[in-house]
């Protein structure tokens, strides 16, 4: 299914020297750019979420002519918004034995030694600048009485370094980027572009050197030149229909970006994350997260006998099976993300579920509010028990919460090397668009520092090697190759308008929602992968022969955007089951049956999984070509992780 | 409120606000629909009447949408004259159909103000909302010129009285619920979560007269103390907001430094 080349089109370009060094020593190897010149170059920043917002209005901030493109009617509106939980750093404030050395070495842990060394230190390192920079622009961090910052431990991490607003960190933090951003629209120094979809990079002499976009309230395709184009476009989590991700969440840029020459990296690394409200069902179009902050108190159980109907209450403590305290003593309910999820798995395949549907388990607080109170309770978890009412009509402090694992965060994304550059020259890639710092498995509250780090201190930096660095000779929106991108992208919607089939765009979407949950999801095996992959392909050609989407092409429509999408997710989807084929090991939040310890944990293979999976397009339903970017751990020496 | 309801339908009327584009005429249009869960959110139950208008080869109806878990700010129906419906501090994509009966007939409109043109149906155009950020809701300061996050102590009172202004989403109901269409609630949110905090006083004076122009210019109301704006909110943001605002503008005239 794939073939596999010579790893010699990869070069990461990561310094060498003391680990601690590095960044400063590549920052002062970086040409700069004269700060008269800067306004000479002209950036295309794609995506306005945390790391979008972050990168358009830093660059701004330092002279660059910046435009910024969001497929939302307000860059305010981006999916970063709804992260809960926090933001880590390597501050100590707590006095607790951090450092950015620990918060670099639980993060390549935590990554299951997928991760590239280099870039994990430098997260690490900016993360402190990071919480300077958000608490002046305003963001209103949780304090203490003696007005200093206050931090929480998350996800199990050893220390308190989590930096948070009440349960909107996401929130907080992205507007504190919006309105940098806005500030610099106000002084046009940024152009906004709102709803605004990007069909296309437009590649002169090899370089990536414009976009083309669609406007989603005209209908009209747009032709935009600049000297750099940054991605910053989120993750794909919508190729499983369900997850928490926002609606709109797509891999349409990435994907078609992909298509012009970027290498896509490890697309079937996927957290699913244990605590989200469980389907009701078959009209949910989308799964909410519940912060898994919540596990810090309640208890996860299933009942002992299968296919227990009785009421939570009624069944007694002793005919209560809570299997992560059993499976698990040291950790209990606090193991990481990609353990508790296929735990609960486990338990609802073999008939242990509760609920009418017999897929989810209970996080109960009985225990906690006995131990502490409900009003410390209220206190901690109010807003999400509310949260949950809202949804499911259950008070949590009456019954225990019902929750299954769902689709949460994707690691993959597209190759980038150190510079955040992928292997299309010009073309940058941010945030969960690329595939950089998590490896296989994210820990909690790394994403918004990934996001911000990326945006307000890497990019800057990176960026101007490509400017001082490349001979950018003068494009315009007239050049041809902006003729036969517009062409592309247009003929391409307008195939789908032709089709006038049967089914709707929201069924082929589902219904590749259920492939990729049944055969991708949370546990893989070579059988179902290979089934996977045909079923995909089957469903893709039906999608060109049987979809339908009413016109017209030239105005507002919401079900053509989503045909696109989809289009795209059909064609993805097929990367993504040959990925997981060829890692035949387990690692992260990648569960292969066939690679697993005496004890059902998941194994490592690193004598021959040691490395990143980048993949290079070969044309539609053609097998991808594979390189491989080994990763070396000089650092942190690889051992198999274990919460017993 | 039923306990297990999952095999329950009700039957559900809509009468919908359509309109092509912003310079077409709008008209309501009605939909039965069975089969409505009680457990769909408010929006899922417009997605069966999407699916089957699709399936007839319609044109869906436009509404805005994205998080789904109310968050984003970008729903925003009114629903039966209310903005996102008859739950308090909920917004539409949180609102559940368990609120409503077998036989209900719900009307579905867009917010209506002249400063949100209607873009299509159910979709309005909230620009308006972040030029008036663009104006002045902001702390001037480029990336990389912080100082260290604790050498400013905030007492933690201001910082959770400014954290209550700040859960602003950004939806525009508490424009759409004002008889006045005045989006003073959402402008003073940001000015007072600023205000609040010692990052923000260097442009205190400023911002609050840039911003409260630009409100201005675009076209919004002002506050005549109806307060339908704090009982729309889907956050519960206080009308204190709009009296906090109010003295900074009175307090930013008088001290104002520049001459006119």
């Amino acid at each position: 299914m794939a073939t596999t080349a010579a790893s010699t089109a990869l070069d990461s370009k990561c310094p060498t020297g003391p680990i601690e060094n590095r960044w400063d020593q590549h920052r002062f190897d970086l040409k700069l750019v004269n700060p008269a010149n800067k306004r000479k170059f002209h950036v295309l920043v794609v995506g306005t979420g945390l790391a979008g917002a972050s990168a358009a209005s830093t660059l701004a901030e330092l002279g660059y002519r910046v435009s910024a493109f969001c497929i939302q009617d307000s860059p305010r509106r981006a999916h970063s918004i709804a992260a809960q939980g926090g933001i880590n750093a390597a501050k100590n404030y707590p006095n607790d034995g951090d450092s950015i050395y620990r918060l670099f070495y639980d993060t390549v842990k935590g990554g299951d030694f997928r991760a590239r060394e280099s870039n994990v230190y430098r997260l690490a390192q900016v993360s402190n600048n990071i919480i300077d920079q958000c608490a002046a622009q305003g963001v209103p961090f949780a304090r203490e009485y003696g007005g200093v910052l206050s931090n929480r431990s998350f996800g199990g991490a050893q220390v308190s370094r989590t930096f948070y607003a009440r349960g909107q960190t996401g929130q907080q933090l992205l507007l504190g980027a919006y309105s940098s951003l806005m500030r610099m629209v106000g002084q046009k120094r940024v152009t906004m572009y709102s709803r605004r979809e990007m069909l296309d990079v437009v590649k002169v002499d090899g370089v990536a050197r414009g976009i083309i976009c669609r406007n989603l309230t005209t209908g009209e395709y747009e032709r935009f030149a600049g000297d750099a184009v940054v991605l910053c476009t989120g993750g794909y989590g919508n190729v499983f229909y369900l997850s928490t991700n926002a609606k709109a969440c797509n891999v349409t840029a990435a994907w078609r970006a992909h298509k012009q020459g970027a290498f896509f990296a490890n697309p079937c690394y996927t957290q699913i994350h244990p605590t989200c409200i469980p389907v009701s069902g078959s009209y949910q179009s989308k799964l909410t997260l519940m912060s898994e902050s919540l596990r810090n108190d309640g208890r996860v159980w299933v009942p002992k006998a299968k296919g227990d109907k009785r009421r939570a209450a009624d069944i007694p403590d002793d005919e209560r099976d809570y299997y992560l305290e059993r499976r698990y003593p040291s950790f209990g309910n606090l193991v990481p993300r990609d353990v508790a999820s296929r735990a609960a798995k486990e338990r609802c395949d073999a008939g242990y579920g509760v609920g009418a549907t017999g897929l989810s388990v209970f996080l109960d607080f009985r225990d906690a509010i006995q131990r502490d109170g409900i009003e410390t309770i209220r206190a901690k978890y109010g807003n999400l028990f509310q949260m949950y009412e809202k949804i499911t009509a259950d008070d949590p402090y009456r019954v225990p919460m019902r929750i299954y694992p769902a689709v949460h965060y994707t690691m993959g994304g597209l190759w980038v090397d150190y510079n955040l550059e992928s292997t299309l020259p010009g073309l940058f890639v941010l945030g969960e668009a690329n595939f950089s710092d998590h490896g296989a498995n994210r820990l909690g509250a790394s994403a918004l520092m990934q996001g911000l780090a990326d945006g307000y201190f890497v990019l800057p930096y990176t960026i101007g090697g490509h400017f001082a660095g490349r001979a950018l000779p003068a494009v315009q929106a007239s050049d041809p190759a902006f003729d036969s991108a517009e062409a592309t992208a247009r003929g391409r919607t307008d195939s789908i308008l032709a089709v006038n089939g049967s089914r709707t765009v929201d069924a082929f979407h589902r219904e590749l929602g259920r492939l990729m949950w049944e055969h991708c999801g949370m546990a893989r095996n070579d059988a179902g992968l290979r089934r996977a992959h045909d079923d995909i392909r089957a469903l893709r050609e039906e999608f060109w022969q049987d979809v339908r989407v009413p016109g017209p092409a030239a105005s507002f429509n919401q079900n053509l955007e989503h045909a696109g999408r989809v289009a795209d997710f059909l064609e993805f989807a097929e990367l993504f089951s040959a990925d997981a084929l060829q890692r035949t090991e387990s690692c992260g939040g990648h569960f292969r049956e066939e690679s697993q310890t005496d004890e059902g944990e998941a194994q490592r293979q690193d004598d021959e999984f040691s490395f990143a999976a980048a993949w290079e397009f070969q044309g539609v339903g053609e097998p991808e070509t594979l390189h491989k970017e080994p990763l070396e751990f000089e650092y942190v020496k690889p051992s198999q992780r274990s919460y017993k | 409120m039923s306990g297990d309801a999952s095999h329950e339908t009700m039957r559900i009327t809509l009468k919908v606000w359509r309109q092509s584009n912003a310079e077409a005429d709008g008209r309501i249009e009605t939909y039965h629909v069975s089969d409505v869960s009680p457990h769909m959110s408010f929006l899922e139950m417009l997605d069966v009447v999407n699916e089957r208008l699709l399936g007839q080869g319609k044109d869906p109806i436009a509404f805005d949408h994205d998080c789904r878990e109310g968050i984003c700010g970008a729903c925003s129906l009114m629903i039966d004259g209310r903005a996102h419906g008859p739950e308090a501090e909920t917004t539409a994509c949180q609102l559940h159909m368990r609120h409503y009966n077998d036989g209900d007939t719900i009307h579905v409109e867009p917010w209506r103000a002249n400063a949100f043109p209607v873009v299509r149906d159910l979709v309005v155009d909230r620009s308006a909302f972040d030029r008036i950020i663009a104006a002045g809701g902001f702390v001037s300061t480029p990336a990389g010129s912080a100082c260290d996050a604790n050498s400013l102590p905030i007492a933690k009172e201001n910082a959770e009285l400014a954290m209550d202004a700040a859960a602003c989403i950004g939806c525009g109901a508490c424009v759409a619920a004002c008889p006045n269409a005045a989006a003073m609630l959402f402008t003073s949110a940001k000015v007072a979560h600023l205000s609040l905090l010692p990052q923000g006083q260097p442009e205190r004076d400023a911002r609050v007269i840039a911003m409260v122009d630009a409100m201005d210019d675009e076209g919004f109301g002002n506050c005549t103390n109806h307060f339908e704006c704090m009982a729309a909110c889907p956050k519960g943001i206080s009308v204190e907001n709009i009296a906090r605002m109010n003295r900074e503008y009175l307090r930013a005239s008088l001290v104002s430094r520049s001459v006119e």
